[in-house]
């Protein structure tokens, strides 16, 4: 068990042409991902990699091979397009890797999403990986290993810290899902809790946030009535000055809201163990999974 | 990205909003025609720059206040002229204050009512919200504390937009006459429109007027634009203003790098925003300082490594450097050779920590150690940020 995908999982890639979306569907594929589609317009009828065959659209490719998720690498100026056009097809799962979406754009798409079935990861994240199974993104599958331990970040490289560290101390992967650095996103931090908390195989989470916005707290609050599994945190940005954008577009501290001396007291007031530096983030999960036994 | 006050009141101006008549003038000359121009007796003369607090500033030439209320043409052209070309020093520019290169010559209205209003994005339900107050002139922040039943929030739907209705209804809650309800309702629906229009993250007008004469103006705006959407605004991205930056960042846009300049003395390479957060924060952690942020993402190439290192070395505070890479799409490699070739431009002043983890980490080792670098490594975070901090007290 896992969450959201695995070895039955039958990729699209949006944007399977072009240099990264080629690029991250090679690697997707070598790491054992059933890619079965790629769709970029006006490319229809060729093959990617003499294996994958590319459509036109979206619903062609649902209709012609059944697949399930569709993860978009195009640029940006068209991605919130794409999302609605894989939603649209039919799509249970839409990852966008896309940095740099306008957020009116963002807000609008989630706006028409509402009462679809569809999920939506992203924008501006690194993807979801099931270790083992399957590997949607731009993540190192090298990094990961099969396991119990569950986690969500906002962040790309410190999810691979975080996941180096457990496999390092032996302890693998259910599914990481990066949840994306943009101010208005599909998945929050609370909708992976629910899903993690639901999966048999998770045993523990870790969710790894940062400053701006109110998901951790939220999460936070969820936990702390609803979840028996162990959960580490740890929030970035402890040190960023207030009013800047801090890389991501989503990480601003605004009008002393959004701090991330604010997301620590709530996530500890809900019994959640807070690391104190990006380097225990394993650390803080396995002293607190062992305190439990 | 931030504008000026006459930038702002350009931009309010197209989108229909009604502010106080006015223009700028980048010569003294300029400034007694606009007055001219604008054929009253009651005008205001206002320094540009970004910086808050130009009222109580005072000028390196001893001029006091960055804002001045004149009589006629000639006196706006000789308060003109004391501010043209000088350095204002508020509260908020620090000791080195910032040149005035333009000023805004503006009709000054009688003011009866202040209120504030403000459209932003509401992160928490993903839509636009309308937050407004009848205690206009003070920060929000103070009102929110002391009164927090003085603010009203409209609540805006993202696909049908602002509805006329709640124009109106606004304009009522927030105790306009009968008579002033609709130029209020048009001036409320164009601020929507100039922040759906222009891709803004917020418009704050504050404060937003009722003169004696019983207009109804948008006094002052501040806009937060959203950085993503500015290449479908030229016009707007041709209004930022570098002389107004920090240099170390306008260098920086100058490559695509994501940069922010911080007043610590330890440098950081890394790659990812998040995990650049956490570097900063875990060097705090052991008791250094960071200089800066710096994201050089995933898809950076040789040149904007070298480039951000060169950067680095070139700020004067900086004691020592540390790069942190966890590659993923970016590879450890890269980021090795664009270092060897920043150092072999630049002589390396200050100790360096390198710690190098993910894709191609053994052929960034190999780079590095056949480089002959003076290279303090490092095995993992906690390790690099102990050794950076010493290296930068002097002591490795």
């Amino acid at each position: 068990m896992s969450v959201l995908v695995d070895k039955n999982t039958r990729l699209c890639v949006q944007g399977i042409t072009g240099s990264a979306g080629g690029f991250h569907a090679k690697q997707c594929m070598e790491y054992g991902t059933n890619v079965v589609a790629g769709v970029t317009p006006g490319k229809g009828g060729q093959k990617f990699e003499n294996k994958v065959p590319v459509f036109d659209t979206v619903w062609e490719a649902r209709q012609a091979t059944g697949c399930n998720v569709s993860v978009l690498f195009v640029p940006a100026a068209g991605a919130a397009d794409g999302i609605l056009e894989a939603v649209d097809a039919g799509v249970e799962l839409v990852i966008c890797i896309t940095e740099g979406i306008p957020v009116i754009d963002m807000m609008r798409v989630k706006a028409e999403m509402a009462g679809k079935k569809s999920w939506l990861i992203g924008p501006n994240c690194p993807g979801i990986i099931t270790p083992g199974e399957c590997k949607i993104g731009i993540m190192p599958g090298y990094i990961h290993k099969p396991g119990g331990v569950g986690v969500i970040s906002r962040s790309g490289t410190l999810t691979y810290e975080a996941v180096w560290q457990l496999t390092s101390r032996g302890y693998g992967q259910s599914t990481c899902i990066g949840i994306g650095g943009d101010p208005i996103n599909g998945m929050s931090h609370l909708d992976a809790v629910k899903l993690f908390n639901d999966d048999p195989k998770t045993e523990a989470m870790i969710l790894i946030g940062e400053i701006g916005g109110a998901a951790e707290e939220e999460a936070a609050a969820w936990i702390k009535d609803n979840c028996q599994k162990p959960v580490a945190a740890f929030i970035a940005g402890a040190t960023a000055p207030p009013g800047r954008r801090m890389g991501h577009a989503g990480a601003i501290v605004s009008g002393g809201k959004g701090t991330a001396a604010g997301k620590i007291e709530a996530l500890k007031a809900a019994g959640i163990a807070v690391a104190d530096t990006p380097a225990t983030m394993a650390d803080t999960l396995i002293t607190t999974m062992n305190g439990r036994k | 990205m931030n504008i000026h006050e006459y930038q702002a009141k350009e931009l309010l101006q197209k989108f229909g909003a009604a502010t106080p008549a006015g223009k700028v003038a980048g010569t003294a000359e300029e400034a007694e025609q606009i007055a001219r121009e604008l054929g009253t007796n009651a005008l205001v003369v206002k320094a540009q720059v970004h910086a808050g607090g130009r009222g109580k500033g005072t000028f390196a030439n001893g001029f006091k206040g960055g804002v001045h209320l004149v009589k006629s043409p000639a006196e706006a052209r000789e308060v003109a002229a004391k501010m043209l070309g000088q350095t204002l020093v508020t509260h908020q520019t620090g000791a080195a204050g910032r040149v005035v290169n333009k000023v805004l010559i503006a009709v000054s209205v009688e003011i009866e009512r202040e209120i504030y209003f403000a459209v932003l994005l509401d992160r928490a339900t993903a839509a636009p919200l309308i937050v407004a107050s009848t205690e206009g002139g003070v920060e929000i922040e103070t009102v929110a504390e002391k009164s927090p039943e003085k603010i009203m929030r409209e609540p805006i739907d993202p696909l049908a937009g602002l509805r006329p209705f709640q124009t109106r209804k606004l304009a009522k809650q927030l105790g306009f006459k009968s008579d002033q309800i609709k130029p209020a309702a048009k001036l409320f629906a164009a601020l929507y429109r100039t922040f759906i229009e222009s891709d803004c993250s917020m418009v704050e007008v504050n404060p937003l007027v009722v003169t004696k004469k019983g207009e109804v103006l948008a006094l002052d705006a501040k806009f937060n634009f959203d950085d993503n959407a500015l290449y479908r605004h030229p016009e707007i991205a041709a209004m930022r203003d570098t002389a107004e930056e920090d240099p170390r960042e306008v260098e920086a846009s100058k490559h695509g790098l994501n940069y922010i300049g911080l007043d610590g003395n330890i440098a950081c390479l890394v790659n990812g925003a998040g995990l650049a957060m956490a570097t900063m924060d875990i060097i705090k952690f052991y008791g250094g300082s960071p200089a800066n942020f710096l994201d050089v993402g995933g898809g950076a190439t040789e040149e904007q490594v070298t480039e951000a290192f060169k950067l680095l070395i070139s700020d004067e505070n900086v004691k020592a450097i540390l790069v942190n890479i966890f590659g993923g799409i970016m590879k450890c490699d890269i980021i090795a050779q664009g270092i060897i070739n920043a150092v072999k431009a630049v002589k390396l002043p200050v100790p360096l920590v390198v710690r190098l983890e993910g894709t191609n980490v053994d052929a960034g080792k190999k780079l590095i150690a056949q480089s002959g670098l003076a290279v303090i490594a490092a095995d993992d975070l906690a390790d690099a940020a102990q050794k950076v901090v010493k290296a930068a007290e002097g002591k490795s």
